[in-house]
């Protein structure tokens, strides 16, 4: 049923452009953004309605770093790495994120509470290091922070 | 709001609007990506209610804008016409802003921005990190709300292109672009006449401008905050770029990392779609154009020119080789311009105000002003808009205000993971294309990330390659094998493996990286290693020959000791230790368990600086503990506090 209305969802961002080939990127950004993954049966369903050979849309899904072909978590953490992070102490932050949260990069956790991933530059290096958890940016967290920042998230 | 038809349209326009606003303070606020994570929209809010509470409504303008550069203080106000400054506002200030200032003319005194020497300063133009810049491109920023096409209208927006569609052929617009020899802001520094004029004579009647909102820096965010801030500076600049060239169609490839950034631009091109500055018959005069908005979903080889044609035309974005450049046969095989956002948004500066004015400004080579995105160690981190020419030191000292919490300066990095690192002894190289080229750097997009003695160069070398390495797109073998190779050597050196001849080895295969690569990922991925050895090579040698590290950053190199002489057992180490790696106990002198460490350095951090008892070593034994477990000699509670 599920699958149903997820097909129709899909269909639906196609038609929005137009069935234009050329659009695939976006629609699979789309996609990405409402599912926050992209299953095998979109992808195929995406592969049918643009014409598009299911090998090339999984190239497409593996070369960019926005897509992700695996469920996430209802809670996305990003790390920022970009350079002046970096020098500010990212590597750091990082290793306490990993610690409080006991999963790596590109990982989610076994009761799909968390992800976890690391970006490259978000634009608000002042702040740096930066960790965001949904959307909330938080600036040189202690460690302390990091862990009521995640304990207060089911 | 009627189509624009002709420029007398426009003039009518802007003279309504500005009869609208005039005699009124305008309160700006900033209220882009950086403002919002310090929850500027509740700031701006607070103002409106404010204001209309105080029954000012109809005298003051209340503007969320983009970022107006000065990251680090925001969120921040400007309010006109005085130019008065506040900094680092939250909700509560509003009511005595707009009480004192707006109704008494008083000036908050504790809202100033403070500079180092205690002073406070009332006039965002005498703060020393606006002081030094020209913000020819970015000013503007302080007076737009990007989601108001009419801000933009009222500060003479769109009269640059209504001068070019309506007073000027398409050669002349060439010929004054180059004539400024604008270069080219994303990268090489191409300059940008000369590119327009290969997409303008190429063959074939259908012809693509392009808009690079790519930016794979990491570390650098002028173009977002441009987009962001003044969209229609960028777009004004396309289609008078589009003119020039004959082409009608237009695509802004911008990442969609920058969620806000499209966001704005999708407002800003309905906008000029509705006042007739897009689609049909522009201002009359016979020229039609469009826009696309492609997002980018990440990968910084797509921002190369090759790939990011490819991305837009929904396949995988890796570079081809440009044997027949993109300029004449890019997007479906059609003649295809890209240039970079700043570039764009230059143009109309320099169709109003002329060539002449421009190369007044800057080098004998780089004219004009650039936009950099200064970050890292630095005391105001921020966007700073410098004419050409000025120093290194100059920005980061003067505009900058120099290394936080008196640590010594090290290096800059400049040109991102193109770029090199620039040691103090250079420091008084100008901010130029050919000059920063020549040290070994390179301008790049504009990111200038500053390091300081904590920072260890072998180590940041290594980051770049490992950025590089995850980004190259594994089309050519120079690029993918050789940036492996070069990546292992320095993790290597990294964890205290390296071996003697290893830096020679680097040389070897970034010889080869650079010169035998497919784009410019490859060619110029070897600039942060061999900067590094050539500035730094001292530090190379350090961890090769002495396993150590000078900065104390790569972990293999380092422990960390507590000395007995210095603990006062106070427990606060031990207890944020997240490994329990310490041993101790009340009135124990603690130690730490150098086989269960991880050198996270938590307790180097959290040793209170009264007591500075946790040290950081490298290159020598850690002393065995002798003392561990010695009951702390002088009483607690007597000697503390
Ligand atoms: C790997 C790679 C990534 C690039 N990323 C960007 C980018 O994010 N933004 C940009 O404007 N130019 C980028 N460039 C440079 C572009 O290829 C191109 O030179 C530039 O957009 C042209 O515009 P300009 O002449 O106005 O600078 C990149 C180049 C390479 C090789
Ligand atoms: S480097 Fe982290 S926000 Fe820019």
């Amino acid at each position: 049923m599920q699958m149903v209305q997820e097909l129709a969802e899909v269909d639906e961002i196609i038609a929005k452009y137009g069935g234009d080939k050329s659009a695939i990127i976006q629609v699979l950004l789309d996609i990405q953004r409402e599912h926050r993954w992209l299953s095998k049966g979109v992808l195929k369903e995406v592969s049918q309605k643009l014409e598009v050979p299911l090998s090339q849309i999984y190239h497409l899904a593996t070369f960019y770093k926005a897509f992700g072909l695996i469920p996430k978590g209802r809670h996305s953490v990003l790390v920022c790495l970009g350079t002046a992070c970096q020098v500010r102490g990212a590597p750091r932050l990082l290793d306490k994120v990993i610690e409080t949260l006991k999963i790596r990069p590109s990982e989610t956790s076994a009761d799909m509470r968390f992800s976890l991933d690391t970006v490259n530059c978000l634009g608000c290096c002042a702040l740096g290091p930066v960790l965001v958890v949904d959307e909330e940016y938080h600036g040189k967290p202690s460690t302390k922070e990091i862990q009521e920042i995640t304990t207060a998230r089911e | 709001m009627p189509r624009l038809k002709s420029a007398t349209d426009l003039e009518r326009l802007k003279q309504e609007i500005l009869a609208r606003v005039d005699g009124k303070r305008i309160v700006s606020i900033t209220n882009g990506t950086d403002g919002k994570t310090r929850h500027s929209e509740a700031v701006v809010q607070a103002f409106i209610d404010e204001v209309e509470k105080q029954g000012l409504a109809d005298k003051v303008i209340v503007k969320s804008t983009g970022c107006h550069g000065f990251c680090e203080k925001e969120p921040s106000t400007v309010i006109f016409p005085e130019e008065i400054c506040y900094v680092s506002l939250k909700p509560e200030d509003a009511p005595e802003i707009v009480s004192a200032t707006l109704i008494e003319n008083k000036i908050v005194d504790h809202l100033l921005y403070v500079d180092d020497d205690g002073n406070k300063i009332v006039h965002e133009s005498e703060i020393p990190f606006y002081k030094y810049q020209s913000r020819i491109v970015f000013g503007n920023n302080r007076l737009i709300d990007p989601k108001n096409i009419e801000d933009y209208i009222a500060l003479g927006g769109y009269t640059a292109l209504a001068r070019a569609l309506l007073e000027m052929t398409p050669e002349q617009v060439l010929e004054e672009v180059k004539r400024a020899n604008l270069r080219g802001r994303g990268g090489g520094g191409f300059p940008a006449g000369i590119k327009w004029e290969t997409t303008r004579n190429a063959p074939g009647e259908i012809k693509y401008v392009i808009v690079n909102a790519d930016e794979g820096d990491p570390g650098a965010y002028m173009d977002r905050s441009l987009l962001e801030g003044n969209p229609h500076s960028v777009l004004e600049g396309l289609i008078i770029g589009a003119y020039a060239i004959g082409s009608h169609q237009g695509f802004i490839y911008v990442r969609q990392e920058y969620p806000i950034a499209v966001q704005n631009l999708s407002v800003a091109l309905e906008e000029a779609r509705r006042y007739g500055l897009l689609g049909p018959d522009i201002f009359g005069s016979g020229f039609d154009f469009d826009v696309k908005v492609h997002r980018g979903a990440g990968a910084f080889v797509s921002g190369e020119s090759s790939a990011l044609m490819t991305a837009i035309e929904g396949r995988v974005g890796e570079p081809r080789p440009k044997y027949i450049r993109t300029a004449v046969s890019g997007i479906w095989e059609r003649p295809s311009n890209l240039n970079n956002v700043e570039t764009w948004a230059t143009v109309p500066l320099i169709i109003n105000k002329g060539a002449e004015w421009f190369t007044g400004i800057g080098t004998e080579g780089s004219k004009g002003t650039k936009i950099f995105s200064l970050v890292g160690k630095v005391n105001n981190t921020g966007l700073v808009e410098v004419p050409m020419g000025m120093t290194l030191r100059e920005v980061i000292f003067d505009i900058g205000g120099g290394i936080p919490g008196g640590k010594k300066f090290k290096g800059v990095q400049t040109g991102g993971p193109s770029g090199g690192i620039i040691p103090e002894s250079l420091l008084d190289t100008p901010v130029d294309f050919d000059e920063l080229t020549k040290l070994g750097s390179m301008m790049g997009s504009g990111g200038m990330i500053v390091m300081d003695e904590d920072t260890c160069v072998v180590d940041v070398a290594r980051y770049f390659l490992n950025f590089l390495a995850e980004e190259s797109c594994g089309k050519c073998v120079p690029c993918r094998e050789g940036i492996y190779q070069m990546l292992k050597i320095l993790n290597r050196i990294c964890e205290g493996e390296g071996r003697e001849g290893d830096v020679e080895v680097l040389e070897e295969i970034s010889e080869v990286v650079r010169d035998f690569s497919l784009c410019a990922l490859g060619a110029t991925a070897p600039n942060p290693v061999l900067s590094t050895i050539k500035y730094f090579r001292d530090e190379y040698e350090a961890h090769i020959k002495e396993r150590r590290c000078p900065a104390g950053v790569c972990k293999a190199l380092i422990s960390y000791y507590i000395e007995p002489e210095k603990c006062q057992a106070c427990l606060i180490c031990l207890r944020n230790c997240p490994v329990g790696a310490i041993i101790g106990g009340k009135n124990l002198i603690h130690v730490i368990d150098q086989e269960k460490c991880t050198k996270c350095g938590t307790c180097f951090e959290v040793c209170p600086p009264r007591f500075d008892a946790v040290t950081r070593l490298s290159g020598a034994k850690v002393p065995e503990p002798a003392l561990a477990g010695t009951e702390v000699a002088r009483k607690r509670g007597e000697k503390n506090e």
